[in-house]
């Protein structure tokens, strides 16, 4: 038998454009447009908050901004000064002569890296077993989770603590790492994000033959990079700003992060040179603004388009 | 391929449920056969197809699927292939990738891989979409690529449950006779869920309907419409539907809102007073000038109808009329015309009943009534 006369006319051959992603776009089109007509007044009225919120978030990276470019004398003098001048990048070469900066930096990286990378993986694979494969005692392994993600670490500080020091870890790497690998908050957000995924393809690959690491990793995780990658950027951004625990942790420039290091500037002599302080902070804060404009491209994409029916 | 048994296969969704989604049922598919499971919606077909599948369990009885009980056999191991509703295609996969996954989960050679994909992309003329994405693809293309994915595996049993139901008229009505024609050149032992029931009786060697878990009848199409073993397969079968009239036997005659309708007396004889009386709507002719008075009652042959809606579909079309002097409470008789016959909303139409098409239930069990 031909494979014409099994398949007889193809008639749908005339829509191979993505139809879901055109009907998506007019319907925002749509919401866009609705929020138009609503008069000058509200649109005033949006514009004002945005400013406001912007002012809020932005006035004072301006000011770490500029401070770190003026001179000592500029940084105190009334009315404030709201530009350099002169402006000076002494603040930035004081930083980095006056404390082990760059031993900081290295700290901070590696710390960050390791704990983010626990992190990330122990919260995919956890929520991966409490969503997606079935044994017994699963929802109290989950309640348990959830009752961690409810324990402020202010309060698990003191016990941690002398755990570590017990153990002989004040001063190290594993002893500021370790404690702070656990996960309860990923656990929890992997998981919603692994129910929210359409059922039918899971029993589709567990069909198809998949163990459950194929299914993580060849199905799973694909249709949830843009939740991984926002919890992702969210660990990163915590560890890297880090201070309770690794500044009870660290006594020195071998393990001390940058969060903890700048303090150590601080207190240096009795009053505060904030020019260097503010260098360090722009400098610590530049990995993370990159980091994020490099990720913010991934959050976006939406990548169950067209697996199930719109 | 291989052959099914479902032998009092139950599904109790919650512990201490007195009617289990799936109720005992007892099934035997032969190898090859196409077989369709049809009912209402909630009437268990899915969950029947799932239990199949691996994808839910069985609470009570078994399934065999070529002589093995598939207890604990998990879904991967079951060598069952499930087109889904949804289509359910992975959306970060090429529409090649998604066919080979299967394979390549089975270490299949790279290159065997290649070759099926690449027969059943032709089989589906899939050729020219097999590096587009899911997201890329019209509906019908997903659906073609879902059933690519199932066909590349050469896999025992197919599941489908519903596959064209997200399709619109015109492509299901071909993509209907492609499934079909493609399941006999493959020859693989298929189950196909559907609630339409033009899909259950175009395309299945047999059909089993199912209502609240329960089997009803399980019959080739001719079967299932010439000969329902209740109203309820009487009704749900058979397009427009079947008019199913409460009425009294005495010597041998039913009477139909007054007309005379006499039975077969090997039938009459095992009827009770009352009977449900079922007429398709092909079963009736027209007659110019009734024998007798419409309305004096006792011997009236034939049925005065008031249309009082008409549908025309060009070749025939479908009156649906109240009996004369009937009251509002009174079902509707729906009544096949040809296209010669042309009657309009308020006309009345005198109508007979032929001989030998006219089904009979029990009044009580609505149970079919059979010599």
């Amino acid at each position: 038998m031909s494979t014409s006369t099994i398949l007889g006319t193809l008639d749908d051959e005339k829509a191979p454009e993505a139809p879901t992603r055109r009907r998506r776009r007019r319907a925002s089109h749509n919401v866009e447009a609705s929020t138009h007509n609503r008069g000058p007044l509200w649109t005033a009225a949006g514009y004002a908050g945005m400013v406001l919120v912007v002012l809020v978030v932005a006035v004072p990276l301006f000011w770490i901004l500029i401070t770190s470019f003026k001179e000592r004398g500029d940084i105190y003098v009334r009315p404030a000064q709201w530009w350099p001048d002169p402006a000076t990048t002494a603040n930035y070469s004081e930083l980095t002569t006056r404390i082990p900066f760059f031993d900081y930096v290295r700290n901070s990286v590696l710390i960050t890296s390791a704990t983010s990378l626990a992190k990330i993986i122990l919260g995919v694979i956890s929520a991966y077993a409490l969503s997606l494969l079935r044994f017994p005692g699963r929802s109290i392994v989950f309640l348990v989770v959830i009752a961690a993600l409810m324990v402020p670490n202010q309060i698990t500080v003191i016990s941690n603590y002398a755990l570590v020091a017990q153990l002989g870890w004040r001063n190290t790497y594993q002893g500021i790492i370790i404690p702070l690998a656990g996960v309860a908050f990923g656990t929890f957000l992997m998981r919603n994000q692994f129910l929210n995924l359409p059922g039918e393809i899971i029993e589709a690959a567990r069909l198809d033959g998949a163990g459950p690491m194929k299914l993580l990793w060849r199905v799973v995780m694909p249709m949830s990079w843009p939740t991984l990658v926002a919890f992702a950027l969210i660990t990163v951004v915590n560890e890297w700003n880090e201070y309770l625990w690794p500044f009870l942790m660290a006594d020195d420039e071998s393990t001390a992060t940058l969060p903890v290091g700048l303090t150590f500037l601080q207190n240096n002599d009795g009053v505060t040179n904030w020019g260097p302080v503010m260098a360090g902070t722009v400098l610590a804060m530049l990995p993370i603004l990159v980091l994020f404009l490099f990720l913010q491209r991934q959050m976006i994409k939406g990548l169950t388009a067209g697996a199930v029916k719109s | 391929m291989a052959t099914v048994y479902f032998d009092e296969a139950t599904r109790r969704f919650s512990k201490d449920d007195d009617a289990p989604a799936v109720d005992g049922i007892t099934l035997d598919i032969a190898d090859g056969e196409f077989l369709v499971l049809v009912g209402p919606s909630g009437c268990g077909k899915s969950t029947t197809l799932r239990m199949l599948a691996g994808l839910e369990p069985v609470d009570g009885g078994r399934i065999l699927v070529d002589g093995h009980d598939q207890k604990g056999v998990r879904p991967r191991d079951r060598d069952i292939a499930m087109v889904f509703q949804s289509y359910a295609l992975y959306p970060n996969m090429s529409a090649a990738q998604n066919m080979a996954f299967a394979l390549d989960n089975a270490k299949v050679s790279k290159a065997e891989t290649k070759q099926r994909v690449a027969e059943a992309a032709k089989i589906l003329e899939l050729e020219p979409l097999l590096d587009r994405k899911p997201g890329q693809m019209s509906g019908g293309q997903r659906q073609r690529v879902a059933m690519g994915r199932a066909i590349v595996r050469n896999p025992k049993v197919f599941c489908m449950d519903e596959p064209l139901s997200n399709l619109d008229a015109k492509l299901r009505v071909s993509t209907r006779s492609q499934i079909a024609g493609l399941q006999r050149r493959l020859g693989i032992t298929t189950v196909y869920v559907t609630h339409d029931q033009v899909e259950a009786m175009t395309m299945g060697h047999r059909v089993a309907v199912l209502r609240d878990g329960r089997l009803q009848q399980v019959d080739t199409p001719e079967r299932l419409y010439d000969h329902p073993v209740n109203t309820f397969v009487a009704a749900f079968i058979g397009s427009p539907a079947i008019t199913l009239v409460e009425s009294e036997v005495r010597e041998g005659v039913a009477r139909v809102h007054g007309v005379s309708v006499p039975l077969d007396r090997a039938v009459a004889g095992r009827a009770g007073e009352k009977v449900v009386v079922g007429l398709r709507p092909e079963s009736w002719h027209v007659v110019e000038t009734p024998a007798d008075g419409a309305r004096d009652g006792a011997d009236a042959s034939a049925l005065a109808l008031n249309v009082e809606l008409v549908e025309s579909l060009g070749s025939e079309s479908f009156v649906y009329g109240r009996p004369v002097g009937a009251d509002e409470g009174t079902d509707r008789v729906t009544v096949r015309l040809d296209k010669r016959t042309h009657l309009t909303v308020g006309d009345t139409v005198h109508v007979e009943p032929n001989r030998g098409e006219v089904h009979l239930f029990d009044a009580t069990s609505g149970e079919r009534i059979e010599a």
